[in-house]
């Protein structure tokens, strides 16, 4: 066996300190093979050594929470014995290096997390973020992860119901991938992965292991340099045929009695998988490499376990059951064996070749890891507010805002996906937030997914408050109530101290808005050294949620219904510019202070806004986020082809930041004339900043005394860039 | 009328068939694994959307080959009615019940959108409560359904009024030939049709458009 030097250490991303507690953990210096299972399971990916003290702090319990975060996903009561089981999970360094298949093996990750809990997905969501789309590579990586993302989700089976798409130079050699899964279960037959008890069979099942993916889990913990394209191999290969028809043997063995734990195959494969499943269930476990499925000749013992190869599942059976979990996926045609035993050691042993090639405690991969408390510098958060020209005219600037890369249709991306498929997608992309029915009943999920890194960057604390409110605030706006969250924390090297502040900060952020909202995170994901030569991405806490609506023929969209309608503004406009699009688009400069979140506001006005939904007085919602009230009144106008005639309202006379700045809490609402008077009186009456800004209809935003603009022109501008740009076309590339 | 859903490896609008088919005729249909090499007695045999054996090698072609598959032959020899919706059209065609192809769409993208149909022919069991020239949308979900034949047989398709479904003028998705949608087959039992009609019989989902086309099979078959 290969000899350790102080070189292979180093290769393996363990540090000195790293390799010193190894050995006196062991009493003894590791062989090859446990010195890679040290590697991927102490690696930043797997242990979270540098998020986990921080991530302690944030809320993880409600009276629906059925499953917290610690399991493969986070689970939510959501009534008449039904469960929600969602989780958002980054597939970053891969997408950067194979767009294709990067994206492809994060919807099957994510999906895999899902179903391994005994759910049925029936949503996806991914928040992607490339570089500035002037960079040489953009366009490859937009198709390619696009096609990927299109091409595995579709081929399940599964809608892909929106997310988000941003373009920023920060995101130029590192690009993030976060995708995000929402299935369905039962409320009492939720699986875990705890493998209590000892001398139960070990099965494997699924794919063939093979040697892609050797080391992935290192690699998404290390920083990006110019040879990074050169880990190409680490990538996995995705089969989603293999995985749609591992879904339903796992989910048809699910219906059976026959399984104690079960737990998918992801980063660091076997290694992971068996490890986890030994320390929850605090039991030892038995592999013998021999009975593996494999797919190429001579795989190692070091290979073996180290392979991602996709689309597996480890689960340990009740003795006795195993022929009758093997009539099922042999009928799924997927590999079946028997690999292994639960014992009573705590320790994980693994047989080659009729020797053993590693025998390790398993606390010594999961509790004992090394945790740290690294070191952090508090910077100062950008402040004050742009400089503006007061004298540009509104509606040119909403027609290039609408039409820049970050603002238009995203509607090139969402044609790509089966937004369809399952039958129960009552809302598209393209609005608030995604909504899907139960199958067979009259309630319905509420999805979204966000974060604004430009407010991150500028200030992480609020920036995540931010991101926290502006995802209940789009659950809200479509009628349903905020449930829980999966927050996915994508940062750069958090070994220097002003990175590793972003990343306390911003956890901070989550904890304070998810704790004011009643929003307990349930699951997430943490992908840091997102770096290429030492430049980081802009701090990316990207938060997917999800809520409940009981009765969806009762949601409201954003498009305007009838003209007429008064066009109503809940809450406080103080004409925040620091940070928003205007600023950044119009004047070329991103400055000033991110807006903040005054949550108790938030929450005040987003009770109203669900409750006039709620009791059928409302049906046309928009929150009120990147780009202000323009551009929200912009894509109410455009998604219902029926125009609007507005002015300034309030304390805010400056046309400029009136309608383009981004104070939070707020929602535009189209309802009739008379029920818009009472719903003026009530929020008064409760202390709630209301607005009446105009009223719908024509075919033309018009603005009192700033001019106006034919719904054609912007819709225009609106579908134009994205299509147009990934042709190839000349397009402008700013943002 | 009794009906059944064929099950392949990767079928993934099986659930969304059997769901349209009970709301329309209120009792479930049966499902069909493709190993089977029998139906059951119906009078309606849908093939349904999806990916089956992940589209390797072609579309539709490994499905071709499975053991149910000639059951659905006999059944359709027979003048029972067979219904290929999506990927189901896909293997009609690789099962030669249909003639043509389905190629990868012009654009080379999967494509997921409503798109706008003409009902060309009513004379169907699958049309007949339809009108002539009826304006339809229904959505579809592909990445190849661009339905390609030689001339010779496009022109039969269409003198012998088998074109059935027509994306409307300028709203055609995938570059098919003559903006053809669905086509039926000689004896007009077997019908083949890209866009998902069974997306289409819940007002929630965005329309009810393709309601008509169980109601006709209802009227026809019951």
């Amino acid at each position: 066996m290969t000899q350790i030097t102080p070189d292979i250490v180093r290769e393996h991303g363990l540090s000195e300190e790293e390799y010193a507690r190894i050995i006196r953990l062991m009493n003894r210096e590791p062989n090859f093979v446990e010195l890679g299972i040290f590697s991927v399971m102490w690696s930043e990916h797997c242990s979270y050594k540098s998020t986990r003290f921080h991530l302690r702090k944030l809320p993880t319990k409600a009276p629906w929470v059925l499953q917290g975060p610690g399991e493969n996903a986070g689970v939510i009561d959501i009534g008449d014995g039904d469960a929600c089981i969602f989780k958002m999970e980054s597939h970053n360094h891969p997408s950067f290096i194979e767009p294709y298949q990067g994206a492809a093996t994060g919807v099957g990750g994510i999906m895999r997390d899902v179903f391994t809990m005994g759910a049925r997905p029936v949503a996806m969501m991914n928040a992607l973020r490339f570089g500035e789309p002037s960079h040489p590579k953009t366009r490859h990586l937009v198709s390619g992860v696009v096609s990927g993302i299109g091409g595995y989700g579709n081929c399940m089976g599964v809608p892909t119901v929106g997310g988000e798409v941003n373009f920023h130079r920060s995101y130029n050699g590192n690009i993030l991938v976060n995708a995000m899964c929402v299935g369905l279960a039962r409320a009492d037959n939720i699986f875990l992965s705890a493998a209590k008890g000892a001398g139960n069979p070990v099965v494997y099942i699924g794919s063939k292991t093979g040697r892609d993916g050797i080391h992935g889990a290192t690699m998404a913990s290390a920083e990006f340099d110019d040879a990074s394209e050169e880990k190409r191999p680490t990538v996995q290969v995705g089969d989603p045929f293999t995985e749609k028809l591992l879904l339903e043997a796992c989910l048809e063995l699910m219906a059976t009695d026959a399984i104690i734990a079960i737990q998918d195959m992801g980063a660091a494969g076997l290694t992971s998988s068996s490890a986890e499943m030994g320390d929850k269930g605090g039991s030892g476990i038995e592999l013998d490499l021999d009975k593996v499925p494999q797919r190429e000749a001579n795989m190692t013992a070091y290979e073996m376990m180290l392979s991602e190869s996709q689309e597996r599942m480890l689960a340990v059976l009740k003795p006795g059951r195993e022929a009758e979990a093997e009539r099922i996926f042999k009928k799924w045609e997927l590999d079946f064996a028997v690999i292994g035993i639960t014992t009573d050691t705590k320790r994980l042993v693994i047989k080659h070749h009729g020797g053993v090639v590693a025998d390790l405690p398993i606390t010594a991969l999961s509790d004992e890891a090394p945790v740290y408390e690294r070191a952090y510098e508090t910077q100062r958060p950008k402040s004050g507010q742009p400089k503006f020209d007061a004298k540009k005219s509104v509606t040119d600037s909403l027609v290039k805002i609408l039409s820049s890369p970050d603002m238009c249709s995203r509607r090139w991306v969402w044609e790509q996906y089966d937004y369809t498929v399952m039958a129960d997608t009552a809302q598209q992309p393209g609005g608030d937030a995604a909504v899907v029915r139960v199958h067979g009943t009259n309630k319905a999920l509420a999805i979204t997914t966000d974060v604004s890194p430009r407010y991150c960057k500028a200030d992480p604390f609020e920036g995540a408050k931010q991101a926290v409110a502006e995802a209940w605030r789009n659950i809200t706006a479509v009628g349903a109530r905020p449930l829980a969250v999966t927050d996915n924390l994508n940062f750069g090297n958090p070994q220097k101290p002003e990175i590793m502040w972003q990343i306390v900060a911003g956890i901070d952020g989550i904890g304070a808005a998810c704790c004011a909202l009643d929003f307990p995170v349930i699951s997430g994901n943490c992908s840091l050294y997102n770096e290429t030569n030492g430049e980081g991405i802009h701090p990316t806490p990207a938060i997917g949620a999800v809520g409940l609506m009981a009765n969806v023929h009762r949601m409201a969209t954003v498009a305007f219904k009838r003209p007429g309608d008064a066009i109503i503004l809940i809450g406080e406009t103080r004409g925040h510019l620091g940070q928003s699009i205007y600023v950044r688009e119009i004047e070329g400069r991103e400055e000033g202070a991110a807006p903040p979140v005054d949550l108790a506001a938030e929450k005040k006005n987003g009770d109203f806004v669900r409750k006039l939904i709620e009791d059928g007085r409302i049906d046309t919602a928009h929150d009120v986020s990147d780009g202000g009230v323009l551009v929200a009144l912009a894509e109410m106008a455009l998604a219902g082809n029926i125009g609007a005639e507005v002015g300034v309202a309030g304390e805010t006379p400056e046309a400029i930041p009136f309608f383009y700045g981004e104070d939070q809490g707020r929602y535009l609402l189209a309802a009739p004339p008379d029920v818009a008077d009472k719903i003026d009186q009530e929020a008064e009456k409760s202390g709630i900043v209301v607005a009446l800004l105009g009223k719908t209809g024509g075919d033309k935003i018009a603005i009192a005394r700033e001019g106006e603009v034919l719904l054609s022109k912007l819709r225009k501008a609106h579908e134009g860039w994205f299509p147009a740009y990934m042709s190839g076309e000349e397009v402008p590339l700013t943002n | 009328m009794k009906s059944a859903v064929v099950v392949f490896p990767a079928s993934n609008c099986d659930r969304d068939a059997a769901t349209a088919l009970e709301q329309m005729t209120g009792s479930k249909p049966h499902m069909v694994w493709h190993q089977e090499k029998d139906l059951p007695d119906v009078d309606l045999v849908v093939l349904p959307g999806g990916f089956s054996y992940g589209d390797y090698l072609r579309c539709g072609a490994m499905a071709s080959q499975s053991a149910i598959m000639r059951a659905v032959k006999e059944h359709a020899e027979k003048g029972g009615a067979v219904l290929g919706i999506c990927n189901g059209f896909q293997v009609l065609t690789e099962t030669h019940l249909l003639p043509g192809a389905l190629m990868r769409n012009a654009d080379l993208k999967f494509v997921c959108r409503p798109v706008g149909l003409e009902v060309n022919e009513t004379q169907s069991v699958y049309t007949r409560k339809y009108s002539h020239g009826e304006r339809v949308v229904f959505p579809v979900a592909h990445g190849d359904g661009n339905y390609f034949a030689d001339d010779e047989t496009l022109n039969r398709l269409e003198g012998e009024g088998r074109v059935v479904f027509r994306y409307a003028e300028g709203d055609n998705p995938n570059g098919s030939a003559r903006n053809i949608a669905g086509i039926l087959n000689e004896k007009r039992n077997v019908l083949g049709l890209m866009p998902h009609p069974e997306r289409v019989v819940d007002p929630l989902l965005g329309g009810t458009d393709g309601r008509k086309l169980f109601e006709s099979l209802i009227e026809t078959l019951s």
